[in-house]
């Protein structure tokens, strides 16, 4: 029943992927978008990570689509419809990057197996003894605040850098444009002259 | 928005759950699904709702800049600090177990704190980058209005 | 062979959005279009990590009564942090985006380049 659910929800995934591929409204794209997080959320249900579902669904279903809605709103609604002039080296060389990586995984343990060399090294050590060792029933969380947290405690600086980054290119219009408009000569509408 | 009392009402009405529902997440990771990364994004989300209804102005008078900008470097910082403070402890960096005389009690008061940090960031994080883009286009409109009639006078 | 199409499924669907994502980014000139591909590109990437940390049979890493099969908690972490710093540096090439829009007036990689070009040759 799993697997059914699992085919299903791929093939849907698919399908959306194709289908933001070919729409040029970017509206459309941005809800598709969604849409796939949302279906991306439910495969990680259906495969056990009951956090990363929590995370996707809260961040790509939700956050990322209403970011995406802000930057179009900024921009342009619609992607310009010129005529696809490269459009068949791009696909030769997906084509071809596609086929070695599925030659790839002709040798990879099949999915759900229980002797897969992941399962063998660290796993079961935060299995059988993060209880014991740090006590969360939550493995997730004691694997990601304590034996991992050197790499939480970079992923929270990134995240920090980000929002640093985007107020840097985003903020400030306000104090500029005073400071601009203050000489009788008003900006041009965006408020921005090239550098 | 002013006239959309169903939507009015109804985002005074979710924000409170949300939020609760944010901190439910943050502080029940340990048992169930959930942690700082989650609550962040969770907390995130009741600002960005209300944003959406009541416009960027009376949001940054609910989340202020000189509030929400400190708050994204606040919690590294808290993450960052129980690091050192392990260190001052006599243990090594973010070596939970110096901060009780329990080693489980320490780990759960080092998770604590360090999942709190997480989601001090992240809530911060997110609501800066909403913010940011939603004054950007607010901005913009009041600036385009007065050139438009400038560019009229000439 | 069913065995083997069952067992692969998973990798070969990642691998087709993965390579859905790819030919966005090489092939759209939209920036914000470009952007929205790699965020396919790095959804297939995470369904790969949480494909390989799936066992038949097991259960959420979290420790209940009478479960003795758990799946593997590593993926779950590190997909988990990667979301959300995804999503932030998305924002960060969105807010890019917007800058380059603004200072030129478009978002086709063509037509930015066509400028560049032209400032270019003023100079």
């Amino acid at each position: 029943m799993e697997q059914v659910i699992d085919i299903v929800l791929l093939a849907f995934m698919v399908v959306v992927a194709l289908a933001m591929i070919h729409l040029r409204n970017l509206f459309a794209v941005v809800m598709l978008s969604g849409i796939f997080s949302l279906l991306s959320a439910a495969l990680f249900v259906v495969m056990d990570a009951v956090d990363v579902a929590f995370t996707e669904a809260a961040v790509g279903a939700g956050i990322s689509t209403v970011l995406m809605l802000g930057t179009l709103a900024l921009t342009a609604r619609e992607e310009s419809p010129r005529p696809r002039r490269h459009a068949l080296l791009p696909l030769a060389v997906v084509t071809v990057t596609g086929a070695a990586l599925i030659y790839g995984t002709l040798d990879m343990p099949h999915f759900g197996d229980p002797d897969a060399p992941i399962h063998q090294h660290v796993a079961p050590r935060y299995i059988v003894d993060s209880p014991r060792e740090v006590g969360p029933p939550n493995m997730v969380t004691s694997v990601l605040a304590s034996y991992r947290g050197y790499d939480t405690l970079g992923e929270t600086t990134v995240i920090f850098t980000a929002g640093m980054g985007v107020m840097v290119l985003l903020g400030g219009l306000r104090s500029r444009r005073r400071k601009r408009r203050d000489p009788a000569s008003p900006g041009s509408d965006t408020g921005e002259t090239r550098p | 928005m002013r006239t959309h009392s169903v939507l009015r009402t109804s985002t005074k009405l979710l924000m409170p759950p949300i939020m609760l529902f944010a901190l439910y997440v943050q502080f029940h990771g340990d048992y169930g699904p959930g942690g700082g990364f989650q609550a962040g994004v969770i907390f995130a989300v009741a600002f960005i709702l209300f944003t959406l209804i009541f416009g960027p102005a009376r949001a940054r008078r609910v989340a202020p800049e000189w509030v929400t900008t400190p708050m994204c470097a606040l919690g590294v910082l808290l993450y960052a600090g129980v690091g050192v403070a392990t260190m001052l402890l006599g243990g090594t960096y973010l070596d939970y177990n110096m901060l009780a005389h329990d080693p489980h009690h320490g780990q759960h008061l080092g998770i604590l704190l360090v999942e709190l940090g997480v989601g001090l960031t992240v809530w911060a994080v997110m609501v800066t980058i909403f913010l940011t883009f939603v004054e950007r286009h607010a901005q913009r409109e009041a600036a385009a209005d007065p050139d438009a009639e400038e560019d009229g006078h000439a | 062979m069913l065995e083997t199409v069952l067992g692969l499924y998973n990798y070969w669907i990642v691998i087709v959005l993965m390579m859905a994502g790819f030919y966005t980014v090489i092939a759209r000139g939209n920036l914000a279009k470009k952007v929205i591909g790699l965020n396919i590109f790095q959804t297939s990437v995470f369904l790969m990590y949480i494909t390989m940390g799936a066992v038949e049979g097991g259960t959420a890493p979290i420790v209940g009564a009478g479960t003795t099969l758990y799946s593997n908690p590593l993926p779950s972490v590190l997909i988990l942090t990667a979301i959300v710093v995804g999503v932030a540096t998305t924002a960060l090439g969105l807010a890019l985006a917007v800058r380059i829009r603004e200072s030129f007036g478009t978002l086709e990689e063509d037509e930015v380049l066509a400028l560049e070009h032209r400032m270019d040759g003023e100079a």
